[in-house]
Formats: C-alpha cells, structure tokens, sequence
C-alpha cells in the first residue's frame, strides 16, 4: 500500500502520577484497514485511543493523525476523526434527533444530513424519543450514527459493542465491515475475541506496552504455543495433576474437555501423556486460540512487571 | 467562520443548553420558584424595624404620670403594653419566658419625684437577645418621656430651661421618611436571586456534563472554549431576564417600592451584573469535578455576599476587614447600584463606579474561566 498510513504513533508515552499507563506504543494503521486494539481492563487502551484523538496531551513520543500531528493539531484530527466513547455519551435527555442534530450543528454540516442520518439508522419514526430511553443496542446504534455522520476518514471505538446483545454485534461488525470497504480507517478497542478475528490485524496492549501485533494469524503463530485436549476420564483430578506441572501454563476446562496450553511444547506434551494414562483420557492434539495466546500474553507481561 | 467563534456551533450549544434546561423540570421549576419564595420570605416576612412589641409595666396604677408614659409609649407604635400594672417579679418572668420584649419600670416615688423637679428614673429593660427588636424602641425613648412629664406636670420654668439648652436634632430619613424595610430589602433581592440562580445554574453546567460522561464527546468535537463558555451561559440570560421582570413587578405592585430612576439605567447595571454571575459559575463549574462540589462552591461564595454586601445588615456598620471582603464581592456593587437607581433616581454618572467594577469582575471572571477551560481530558 502506498497511500499515507492513517495513524502513525512512535513511543506514545503517559503518566499518572506514579503510574506510567501507556509505555512507549508505537503503532500504524493503513488506510482502509481495520485495526483491532485489544487487551485487559486497565491496560491503556482508552488512554492510547485519547491520545490519538487528540483528547489527551501524551507525555512523551510523537505521532500523525491523517497526516496531522498529534501534539499540535489536535482540532484538525478532531474535525476528521470520529471517536466513539466506551461509555455512552451522548445527550440521554435529548431525543435522537436532537442530538444529531447538535452533532450537525457543531462539525457544520448541511441541513440534509439529520434526516439522512435518521433514515440510515431506521430511525425516522422514533426520532422524537429519548436518547435515553434506547436499549444498550440502539444507543450503540445511535453513537456510531453520530460519529461517522461528519463523514470522517478514521473512525476510533472505544469497546463499541460492551453491553450489546450478539445479533446487534453482528449487524454492528457488518456495518464496519461495509464502511471500512468505502475507504474508512477503523481503530476497534474490544475485549472479545470473535470481534478481534474479524478485525484485519491486532494489537495487543497489556500494562501499558504493545505486546504484540500482526494478523491473528501471525499473532498465534508468533506466540509459539502448544495445545492439547484431554477428552473423557476424571477431567477434575486431571485439571489438579496438571496445574503446576513442568510444560503445563494453562489448564482450562470447557465442558468435557480439558484444555492444556504452554510454550514447551515437549514438556507439555509429555506431562499430558502422563495425567491422560492416570485419569483415563485421551489425548488430542489442537489449534491454540487467540483467546489463550492473551491469556499468556497477559500472564507473561505480569510477570514481567513484577 | 472564525476560528475560535463559528455562530453556528455556538447556536447548536445554546439550543442543546435550552432544551435541557426546559426538559429538567425540578430545575426550572427552581428558576422561578427560588425568586417567588424569598420575594415572599423577605418581601413579606422580615422587618428589621419591628412594631407593637408586647411590653410589661411596672407601676402603681393611681400614678398619673405613669399613665402619661404609658399613653406616649403606645403612641410610637413601638410598644403595646400587653400586660401593665404588674409586680416587678412579674415583670422579670414575663421578660424571661419571652412573654414581652420590654419591662418598664417606674419607681413607687416617681410623680413624686417628678412633682418635686427632682430627676426621675424609668428603668426599661428590652430583651436585646435579638438586637433589632430593641434599637428602635430605645431610639424614640429619651425625648418622648421628657415630653410626656412636661405635658402632665406643667410648664416649669426649670424645665423649659432645660428643654432650650438641648439641641434640637432633627432627622430626615431621605429615600424612604417611614423606614420601610422593604423598600431596603426588595431591590436588594433582585441582586441576591440573581446572585443565587444564576451562579448555582451556570455552575453546573461543565459538571454535568463531565458527570454524566458527555464531557468526553463534547470535547473530541470540533468546539472551541468561547463557544462552550457562550452557549452554555447565554441561556441563563433569558432566565436572569424573567426573574428580574418578576422582581421588579413584585417591587412595585405589591410592596409598593418607589422606582424614581431610570429602568434602561438599571437594566444596563442588571446586564452587566448577570454577565459577572454566569461567567463566575462558570469558572466554578471549570474547579469543581462533581455537580455537588460545584453547589458547595456556590453556597461558599453565596454566604459572604449576602452577609457582607450590605444585603442584610448595614454595610459601613461593618469592621473594615469585612468591608474590603465586601468590596471584592459583585453582589455590594450591584445593591449599591439597584438602590441608588430605585430609590434616590441616581444617573449614569452617579453610579459610574460600580458599572465599571462590574464590569471589570464581568472581565476578570470571563479570562479566568478560558484560561481554565480544559480542551483535553488531561
């Protein structure tokens, strides 16, 4: 690709307090792409994102928004980006058409853009309801109306789908999907695993630093991890023979199933050998989940803290 | 479009304000209700020169002279003698029980005295527990009793003597000749309803939002600190505008309060004052984090301004510490003006010094609430 990337960070840093929440991030996102941001509560995800939309000053690195600085141009990159907060935020005491139409007062737009935006939404009819009076989905509905009513080219979201029931969530990633296909940039925040596969690459933060990043792919290839399944036998004497031993990181139950999950896959796989025989299962070998590579992701950037 | 000013942004804030303010009910119910209540409270309730004051008199009922007194204290308005002719430890427990406000005691020899030349005594004991009650009772006290004697024992010649050497001192009380508290009070309270609503309202304005979570969008938006600070003080001048419409018909049509000035001059002084007060809750509502630190605020910086204004109790009657406190308040200014413009018909010239300290606070509050804005979250 050789359009200008569309966020470019180097060495983001903030501090609060003693407490350094965002340590050095770099990232880059291309044009057109949507960009999963991904990582446990606390990490630093909100701060990088208000950073980025030129809501927070950083501490220290430097970066472009759409070709803005984010350090100097921050009502530039507030004009052309769309931010969605994680936190509904918009007027609960106004109705739905009021606020867009506030929303289209404040970015200047034409008089049509309410009424389009309502139609968009399917709206229309309700318009004069309060926004909150909505249900989780529909204001989430409403949220991202507003925010990509201005027509931005990069589009921020902070945990846009917490609270939302799953067909919402589908029609909502169907909806970024169709917009990121007319040359939206999307940068997604998300604890669920689903939404971070759909997203075209990952970023992984965990206490502050970008732990990793790639396609899903290249991120579970990177993480370099084992998995075996223990299927059938006492599955709960093998989850406590197995926690602890040499090669074993993660035991996890689902269902019937025992997972085991480490980053010697030898170790591992000879410790699974042992248990199976005692507790009379059989032995799988799997595909390792993103959802365990976080896990020992975030395992690992714990132990490094401390 | 300007840079730091679009009117278009600036009426999409204003319009979003004033819907707010209308779908919140409680709130403006309290935009006109407060103004109603302390209208009634002050307007009605409170004189700080009370009359017919229950009294008890000590004296021996044959004593001519001692109904002389009686009649010419009554005859102030001040005291109306509710239990007369009782024992002096009557007296004491009338007073402590709080039964009378006043015991007047003429000693057993008084006509006697009287009769003889002799200078007699009249013990008034006031319950000054409350020092209003009894400043204007005393007040009218020395002279009437002199000439309530002279009129019962006859012109002496010593006592007309007596009465030429006194000095004739002769009071106008100018602006309002019958004291009438409310002709004090109801300009005033224009000054003190504004003081009230207006900050407390216009306080709330940042925190609110920051509280309920909206702060966050409202500022990855494309607005500028004037716009927010403008849109969201210039709805409170439409509320400012009917309190004053309805103090000022309260002024005049049930209290009667004289209005000789000029009402462009006043409302120009209102305008300038009401400016001062929102843009102040706004630099409140930029310290304070919750809505309820903002209320605090307001109610720590409501508090001196109406004690120390001149509001309540007289301003010069005030140590000099108070009075600089006083002076720093835009509440003292603004009563000067109002009653000056109300009451004595004063000009623009007359009250030039407060319009331009108004205006100067107005100005001071207006560059510290942009220099607090926060255009980040930081």
């Amino acid at each position: 690709m050789s359009a200008p990337p569309a966020i470019t960070v180097t060495d983001l840093v903030k501090v609060y307090g003693s407490r350094t929440v965002v340590d050095h991030v770099s990232m880059e996102v291309a044009p057109g792409e949507i960009v999963g941001f991904l990582g446990p509560n606390g990490s630093g995800k909100t701060t990088t994102i208000r950073m980025m939309c030129g809501l927070l000053t950083p501490d220290g690195g430097s970066g472009k928004v759409l070709g803005h600085d984010i350090l100097r141009a921050q009502r530039a990159i507030k004009r052309e980006v769309g931010y969605m907060t994680q936190r509904f935020s918009f007027y609960e005491d106004l109705t739905i058409e009021e606020n867009l139409r506030f929303v289209a007062g404040v970015y200047g737009l034409e008089k049509g853009a309410v009424a389009q935006a309502l139609a968009d939404l399917g709206l229309t009819s309700r318009k004069h309801q309060l926004a909150g009076a909505l249900s989780g989905g529909w204001k989430q509905r409403l949220a991202l109306a507003a925010c990509i009513m201005h027509r931005p080219k990069l589009l921020m979201l902070d945990e846009p789908t917490a609270g939302v029931d799953p067909k919402a969530r589908r029609d909502f990633w169907d909806e970024i999907h169709e917009r990121a296909a007319e040359g939206l940039t999307v940068l997604v925040s998300t604890h669920y695993m689903d939404e971070a596969e759909r997203c075209h690459r990952i970023n992984y933060i965990s206490y502050g630093r970008l732990i990793s990043h790639g396609t899903v792919a290249e991120v579970v290839a990177h993480a370099g991890l084992t998995t075996v399944i223990l299927r059938g036998g006492d599955i709960v004497a093998a989850q406590k023979r197995l926690r602890g031993q040499p090669g074993v990181d993660q035991v996890a139950p689902y269902g019937t199933d025992l997972h085991v999950i480490g980053a010697n896959g030898a170790a591992l796989r000879r410790a699974a050998e042992a248990v199976a025989a005692e507790t009379g299962a059989r032995l799988i070998p799997a595909e390792t989940g993103l959802e365990d590579v976080f896990i020992q992701l975030m395992g690992a950037a714990q132990d490094n803290m401390s | 479009m300007s840079r730091f000013l679009s009117f278009r942004r600036l009426f999409s804030i204003i319009a979003k304000e004033a819907v707010q303010m209308r779908r919140d009910r409680i709130t403006f119910a309290m935009m006109l209700g407060v103004p109603l209540m302390q209208l009634f409270l002050f307007g009605f309730a409170i004189n700080s020169d009370p009359k017919g004051l229950p009294a008890a008199l000590v004296a021996t009922p044959e004593d001519r002279f001692a109904r002389a007194m009686v009649s010419a204290l009554e005859v102030t308005g001040y005291y109306r003698f509710t239990h007369p002719y009782v024992s002096a430890a009557e007296g004491e427990a009338l007073i402590t029980r709080g039964e009378v406000s006043f015991v007047v005691t003429l000693p057993t020899d008084f006509g006697a005295k009287v009769l003889r030349g002799d200078s007699p005594q009249i013990l008034i004991e006031a319950d000054a527990s409350d020092p209003a009650v009894a400043s204007g009772a005393i007040s009218t006290l020395g002279t009437l009793a002199r000439q309530a004697l002279t009129r019962e024992a006859g012109t002496e010649a010593e006592t007309q003597a007596q009465q030429a050497r006194q000095v004739d001192v002769v009071v106008h009380r100018r602006y309002n000749p019958e004291g009438i508290t409310q002709y004090n009070i109801v300009p005033g309270l224009l000054g003190v309803i504004l003081q009230m609503t207006m900050v407390m309202m216009t306080a709330m304005a940042l925190t609110r939002e920051t509280e309920r979570g909206t702060m966050e969008n409202l500022l990855s938006m494309p607005v500028t600190p004037i716009e927010v600070m403008l849109g969201k003080v210039l709805p409170y001048f439409v509320v400012g505008a009917v309190q004053v419409l309805v103090v000022l018909t309260a002024a005049k049509l049930l209290f009667g309060v004289p209005f000789v000035g000029s009402l462009g001059l006043l409302l120009l002084g209102v305008l300038i004052f009401v400016m001062a007060l929102v843009v102040l809750g706004y630099v409140f509502s930029t310290l304070a984090r919750t809505q309820m630190q903002a209320m605090q605020l307001t109610f720590f910086f409501f508090l001196p301004s109406i004690m120390l204004s001149g509001f309540m109790f007289p301003f010069r009657g005030m140590p000099t510490w108070a009075q600089w406190i006083g002076e720093a308040l835009p509440l003292t200014h603004f009563l000067r003006l109002v009653r000056a413009v109300m009451l004595k018909g004063a000009g623009v010239t007359d009250v030039a010094q407060p319009l331009i300290i108004l205006t100067g606070f107005a100005l001071a509050f207006s560059a510290l609430a942009l220099s607090r804005f926060r255009q980040t979250l930081d």
